[in-house]
């Protein structure tokens, strides 16, 4: 494609330029709160493992931006990535469901597998697996369709025809995704018409409609107001009991309301991962120490 | 006030005064423009005033100036942009979703990428060049063989194409869409290029295939783009003469390709339709090139109403641009 500065691709691209500014100005800006833990922010022994990966290094042309990740993630239940700008976690989250691949020279090294598959194995469908592991992306990315048809876009690429069945997909998505109430009398307006919480609810219930394993958030509430962040926060709450959630964020106290499970990215390594209550309460690393206390950040 | 403070008074003065007269340079760049725009509209109209009417509008070239008309023309016109826009809309607007969807970055892409750009700009004769060579005479790969045509019966009439093309209509079509491909394809592309990716990386999340996000995101995002550029490429297909003289097409023509005079005669006999691509043919701009050229001094208003006859097509197509941009953008904001 082409190699200027806009590059279409620029958004899955990890950051780069602008890293040391934002970096060094969240240092000084960023409050020196303890993290609130509640009694949720824990992980019950048996949880299976969903997801994993085993030595997964990862490469944007020569720079290699993820260092031998071995990360497990178990099963129904929130695993909350955190970690400063431009440290590989939202390339890490991309493995995950191959988005990366859509950018041009990108590789990897090492595995990630899903219920023990290698996703990267040569007879997985990408498509079939983009099914399976759905993703939110930071900015709610409603299509210019009516709502009905943002909601009814997954199953109606994946083949289905029903018109009665699709309606259904419709209304379980939307009230799993606590949408249905308020816009259950306007399904054909344009799903732009909705606000910017709205509209990432919306994203999210679009992913439930394809019926996914696993979803994938990346930073999806980094774009909202407090309230509708309480809601989708709410939401991924309540999603954990049916789903496996990873997600992305930059907001330490939104990972320990949401998540059983933590990992702490740093320059492309895996610095620590734990329960989150242990995580964030009783960190080994010095490093994670001082992410999480605001030290550095 | 110290000094520097005067010094800066005095200065202002002088900046207001160059800021006030750059504005009023453009105004006059406008308006000059605006002007000359307006002196061309009002002489058209007031030498083809009185000369524009039904007969004009019906009748074929005559050596009479009250009894000529555009009907050839008219017809010639309509038949060369159908058939330039059923060549150019799929090539091109295929050729752009290759570029801009699929084609990885190479060398040789980034090679048609500039090249695209040179294509819009080389001037139309060359391409009636081109034209002559590879449609009328088809690079002479049939001459050995006299009068070869392909004929098929197709339930209605015969679908017969002379090889090589020849003079005929459809060899003028080709020529216009490779005229206007290049625009068509850049200005798709420049579409295309607007959809935002998020909406791409979206639609593959849910699982869907490539073709599938191209046919259901990309291009309905992109039609108002995409549109606009084929109607603007299609006005200027149009208007074009030059490579059309080269092709052969005849300047004083008293038959519409075809002899389909009015649309009732392809009804009543639809071998005629058949027949009408690769008839002689000639255009309305054609026709205002040879009427401007005649010794009788009453020719030139006979030019002057064909002038405002493609004038009024042209704007109505514009306009019909604007409106399914408008359209559009209204049902998409990102």
């Amino acid at each position: 494609m082409n190699t200027t500065l806009n590059d279409p691709m620029d958004e899955l691209a990890p950051t780069t330029s602008s890293e040391p500014a934002t970096e060094k100005t969240e240092r000084f800006v960023k409050p020196v709160a303890p993290v609130e833990i509640p009694e949720t922010a824990s992980l019950s022994v048996d949880a299976a493992t969903k997801v994993c990966t085993r030595n997964l290094d990862f490469y944007y042309g020569n720079n290699q931006v993820l260092f031998d990740v071995s990360l497990d993630i178990p099963e129904k239940s929130v695993t909350a990535l955190i970690g400063p700008s431009g440290c590989g976690k939202s390339t890490f989250l991309r493995t995950l469901n191959r988005m990366n691949d859509i950018i041009e020279g990108t590789r990897h090294t090492g595995e990630v597998l899903l219920e023990g598959t290698d996703i990267y194995a040569s007879e997985i469908d990408v498509v079939l697996l983009r099914k399976r592991v759905g993703m939110v992306f930071q900015k709610s990315t409603p299509f210019p369709k009516s709502i009905f048809e943002n909601i009814a876009y997954g199953p109606k690429v994946a083949g289905l025809r029903n018109k009665a069945r699709l309606a259904e997909i419709v209304e379980a998505s939307l009230k799993r995704a606590a949408l249905w109430d308020e816009v259950k009398d306007r399904l054909q307006d344009s799903a732009m018409a909705l606000s910017g919480g709205q509209q990432q609810r919306l994203c999210i219930a679009r992913t439930l409609a394809t019926n996914p394993d696993v979803i994938l958030m990346d930073e999806p509430a980094s774009a909202l107001d407090p309230a509708s962040t309480a809601r989708v926060e709410d939401l991924i709450f309540e999603l954990r009991k049916n789903y496996t959630i990873v997600i992305v964020t930059h907001n330490m106290q939104q990972a320990a309301r949401v998540s059983q499970q933590t990992a702490f990215f740093f320059q492309g390594i895996l610095v620590e991962t734990g329960v989150t209550k242990e995580l964030f309460t009783n960190p080994v690393e010095k490093q994670t120490e001082d992410y999480i206390t605001g030290r550095f950040g | 006030m110290s000094d520097q403070e005067l010094e800066y008074a005095r200065l202002l003065k002088r900046r207001h005064l160059i800021s006030s007269g750059f504005e009023w340079g453009c105004r006059i760049a406008t308006f000059s423009a605006l002007l000359f725009l307006g002196i061309l509209l009002l002489g058209v109209v007031w030498q083809a005033w009185g000369w524009l009417d039904t007969q004009y509008l019906t009748s074929f070239d005559s050596r009479r100036p009250k009894a000529a008309g555009l009907l050839a023309g008219l017809w010639g016109t309509f038949w060369l942009i159908l058939f330039t826009a059923i060549f150019t809309v799929p090539i091109g607007v295929g050729a752009a979703i290759y570029l801009e969807e699929y084609a990885r970055d190479s060398w040789f892409t980034r090679v048609i990428k500039v090249n695209l750009a040179n294509l819009a700009g080389v001037p139309s004769i060359v391409y009636g060049m081109l034209g002559v060579t590879a449609f009328v005479r088809m690079f002479g790969w049939f001459s050995a063989v006299d009068d070869l045509r392909i004929e098929t019966y197709l339930g209605f009439g015969t679908l017969a194409i002379p090889l090589p093309l020849g003079r005929c209509l459809l060899a003028g079509s080709c020529t216009l869409s490779l005229l206007i491909l290049p625009i068509v394809i850049i200005a798709s592309q420049e579409a295309l290029r607007a959809v935002p990716p998020s909406i791409r990386h979206a639609s593959y999340a849910l699982g869907a295939t490539k073709w599938q996000t191209i046919r259901h995101q990309v291009l309905p995002a992109a039609t108002p783009g995409i549109s606009t550029g084929i109607i603007l490429s299609l006005s200027r297909a149009m208007g074009e003469t030059a490579p059309l003289i080269m092709i052969g097409a005849l300047t004083y023509l008293a038959f519409a390709p075809g002899n389909l005079n009015t649309p009732m005669d392809g009804i009543r006999d639809p071998q005629l339709i058949l027949d009408a691509p690769f008839d002689m043919f000639t255009s309305i701009p054609i026709q205002i090139f040879n009427w401007v050229g005649q010794p009788k001094s009453e020719f030139q208003h006979v030019a002057a109403a064909g002038s405002l006859v493609l004038l009024v097509l042209l704007v109505l197509f514009n306009a019909t641009a604007i409106v399914i941009r408008n359209r559009a953008q209204k049902r998409i904001t990102w």
